[in-house]
């Protein structure tokens, strides 16, 4: 299926824009603890210089990098991918899943952002070659097979033996009532009844546009829903119709009767592994251990173990481990994987998952504190520069206020064509972010320093140079460090979606929640994040204070 | 204040300044300080005394005309030279917020690369002079005091690196009536007792009169009169000078 549904993940509500302008508070303070200006500055650069020493990664050894998609088969797939090539060819393995649909993880593996992911035949034809569908399986394979090398040097393999393709079903009553069992049949009577569609299909020539001029469909109403909530949507009675993928969990448990594509309309969506030519030459057991898994797995194998990640709450290595015990190819794991049903409460969730969480909280701080170092370095001096030539500052300003106004998503899925997937285009997209509240504060501020200081310490010969540093910089300290706190808490919040494009942190449980649909998996990501902020925010507001000169207190 | 042995400390001849906006702020003024004096020049707002200030420390430029100091144009040497050879008090004297008093009344000895020792020991010698003592008032901010102490410290400031010249602009405009009179008498005592030659631009007749050894009447650009406080009165040149005059408070001045 196709499984990439750009539109499916919602980005949460981006926070408050308003460049802050903080009170400051008036108690006295130590009249003998007045610091030079200087001192003051250089802390401030230093300070921004830590931040970023503290992130800068050591480089590693290239491993294989595995990517999938937003949804719970393609992590289930590319778990597997990943463990077959680490316990079978020894092989190490960096895991890149939950990318935000299918020209994302496309456009990383034709980067070499990632090695390989899975990727169903169908999607490929018409998704990534613009190709009209075809429902014949082999005319399908040998077509994007033949493409994909010739354009990209990239490769099918091991067609993994089941599809998964888009198929319409009904909601149990209505299909009964009305006895539906065809799309032809549905087709009658479509005018009085409701749809739930994902927004991909709605869009798609393959999905809702074809399939109307197909079988002559209308709908009551479509509405447009994302994967998961369509079935709640269908069991509540909301909509009538919705489509659904051949090999989701959920058909095992709902009423819902899936109709037969009598038309033969849908295409074929073979799931396969989609690779880089040059991985497979430079690692040659990587092809071979792969195929290994061709022809291995089949539809109803797959709804099972999709209904265990959608309804069980399992993650994707335990159900991947248990699959690849399952077909013979991996040992039992040496853990027991314990079940873990309807779960235990919130709280207990969160503590079970505190390693996790604790590494993707360091992995999201990292992304915002190095975007946040590189607004400094970059926002601050430019603010300066303005100050003195303030005829062009009124334009720059406003110009760099338009990234604010581009949908983070949108400017995360623009970085990858650019910069590939993972934590460089993710800390770009954030770096862009956080320019515009120092910008526009460093520039306030600077500019609003308390005027007949600046006039009469120029007039008493104070170099340009040195009024900066030592009288209009330090005045606007605290000015500057609230637009800090704004663009820091506005990327603590906005680094949430950058899991979207494989960078990690705290928004990759909500990113695999929203597909689930999960709100404990939600949270358990939101709240450490939210928690992050206010904490980031709290700590900026006493580096605050300490930079505000004591006279200023 | 006319005797031969006299030495010219600021000389302006024929300076005028039009503004962009094609404003004649000054039109032909020719104005001399001497070494010791302190003139005091008086004009309603828009009547040119404050760009004069300005150009003297060179804060604006002029469009045409000379200025000297000590005998060389202005322009021999760069504005950030010249500026710490002039002192300088603003309306609210200017004190950087976040530099502590005795901060601030060290600001151009240390541009001027006095060592440390030398600078405190002068800093304390005013502060003293204005009433402050260093040990008490040496380490508060400017927050930390009233107007009229603020004005203080700008006026230790001004004097701190032994300025030939000292601009005061409207020093005491900010403050009540009280606090004026006291400050006026201070300003009067620490002007005499460091010799200084000074040139203060002022709105008051009344303090104009009272501080200036000669007093400067300005209007629209141009000089009206220039002469001491007692010729001012008993011979004005002309029509405005007379009407000023009349504002004058019976008694005032000397």
């Amino acid at each position: 299926m196709i499984h990439g549904a750009h539109g499916d993940a919602r980005p949460p509500a981006a926070p408050g824009r308003a460049v802050a302008h903080r009170a400051k508070s008036r108690h006295g303070g130590d009249p003998a603890s007045g610091s030079p200006g200087r001192s003051r500055t250089a802390r401030l650069v230093g300070l921004a210089l830590l931040v970023l020493l503290l992130a800068v990664r050591p480089a590693t050894a290239q491993p294989i990098v595995v990517g999938s998609k937003n949804f719970e088969e393609s992590r289930l797939l590319a778990e597997m991918f990943a463990r077959l090539l680490e316990e079978r060819a020894g092989l190490e393995v960096e895991r890149r899943f939950n990318l935000a649909g299918t020209q994302v993880c496309f456009e990383a593996l034709r980067t070499g952002a990632i090695d390989l992911y899975p990727e169903y035949t169908g999607t490929g034809l018409v998704s990534l070659l613009g190709e009209p569908a075809t429902a014949d399986a082999t005319t399908a394979l040998n077509r994007v097979r033949r493409v994909f090398l010739e354009r990209w040097d990239l490769w099918w393999l091991a067609p993994l033996g089941f599809e998964n393709a888009y198929e319409l079903a009904v909601r149990g009553p209505v299909a009964r009532e009305l006895e539906l069992a065809t799309i032809s049949d549905l087709a009658r009577r479509s005018a009085g009844l409701s749809a739930g569609l994902g927004f991909e299909f709605i869009e798609r020539p393959d999905g809702l546009p074809g399939l109307a001029e197909a079988y002559g469909l209308t709908f009551a109403a479509v509405r447009p829903l994302q994967q998961a909530l369509k079935y709640e949507a269908a069991a509540a009675g909301r909509i009538d119709v919705l489509d659904v993928y051949t090999t989701d969990g959920r058909l095992l448990r709902e009423d819902l009767v899936v109709l037969e594509d009598d038309r033969g309309f849908f295409p074929s969506y073979q799931a396969a592994v989609l690779a880089r030519g040059n991985l497979l030459r430079e690692h040659p057991e990587v092809g071979p251990t792969l195929a290994l898994l061709a022809g291995s797995l089949d539809e109803e194998a797959m709804r099972g173990f999709n209904l265990r990640l959608q309804e069980g709450g399992e993650s994707p290595e335990h159900v991947a481990a248990d699959a690849l015990t399952a077909i013979g190819l991996v040992a039992a794991a040496p853990e027991t994987v314990a079940a873990e049903g309807a779960g235990p409460g919130f709280w207990a969730f969160l503590w079970s998952e505190r390693a996790t969480l604790g590494r993707r909280t360091v992995e999201h701080l990292r992304l915002v504190a190095v975007a946040l170092g590189l607004g400094l370095l970059v926002a601050v001096p430019l603010g300066l520069a303005l100050e003195r030539r303030r005829a062009v500052a009124e334009p720059v300003i406003r110009a760099v206020g338009v990234t604010q106004t581009i949908p983070s998503i949108a400017l995360l899925a623009f970085m990858i064509p650019l910069l590939g997937v993972g934590a460089l285009p993710a800390v770009v997209a954030l770096w862009i972010y956080s320019l515009f509240p120092i910008l526009r504060n460093t520039y306030t501020g600077v500019r609003d320093a308390d005027a007949e200081a600046v006039e009469s310490a120029t007039a008493l010969g104070m170099s340009p140079r040195q009024v900066l540093l030592w009288v209009r910089l330090p005045l606007a300290a605290p000015v500057i460090l609230a637009g800090v706190r704004t663009a820091a808490v506005l990327t603590v919040g906005t680094a949430t979606l950058a899991a979207f494009i494989g960078a990690g942190g705290l928004g990759e449980p909500i990113v695999t929640g929203l597909q689930l649909a999960d709100s404990r998996l939600i949270l358990s990501g939101a709240l450490p994040a939210a928690a992050l902020a206010i904490l980031v925010d709290l700590l900026l507001a006493v580096v605050e204070r300490r930079l505000t000169p004591a006279g200023l207190r | 204040m006319t005797d031969a042995s006299r030495e010219r400390v600021l000389e302006l001849t024929g300076v005028s300044k039009r503004w962009p906006s094609g404003t004649l702020a000054l039109d032909g003024v020719d104005l001399a300080v001497d070494r010791g004096e302190l003139l005091a020049v008086i004009g309603e707002s828009g009547s040119g005394k404050s760009t004069l200030l300005r150009l003297v420390h060179r804060m604006t430029e002029p469009t045409t005309g000379t200025l000297r100091l000590d005998g060389a144009s202005l322009h021999a040497e760069p504005p950030v030279a010249l500026r710490r050879r002039i002192g300088y008090v603003s309306q609210h004297g200017g004190l950087l917020p976040h530099w502590s008093v005795l901060r601030n009344v060290t600001l151009v000895p240390r541009l001027l690369g006095w060592d440390v020792e030398r600078r405190r020991r002068r800093a304390a010698e005013l502060l003293t002079l204005v009433g402050l003592p260093v040990e008490e008032y040496g380490g508060r901010f400017p927050r930390q005091l009233s107007g009229g102490q603020r004005q203080r410290v700008a006026f230790a400031r001004a004097f701190a690196a032994e300025p030939r010249l000292v601009l005061l602009d409207e020093p005491f405009g900010a403050l009540d009536a009280l606090t004026r009179v006291e400050l006026r008498r201070e300003l009067r005592r620490l002007h005499r007792r460091l010799g200084a030659t000074a040139l203060l631009v002022t709105h008051d007749l009344a303090e104009a009169m009272e501080l200036g050894d000669r007093v400067a009447v300005m209007r629209r650009g141009r000089l009206e009169q220039v002469s001491t406080p007692d010729e001012l009165i008993a011979r004005p040149a002309t029509d405005y000078v007379e009407r000023l005059l009349e504002l004058l408070p019976g008694g005032t001045g000397r």
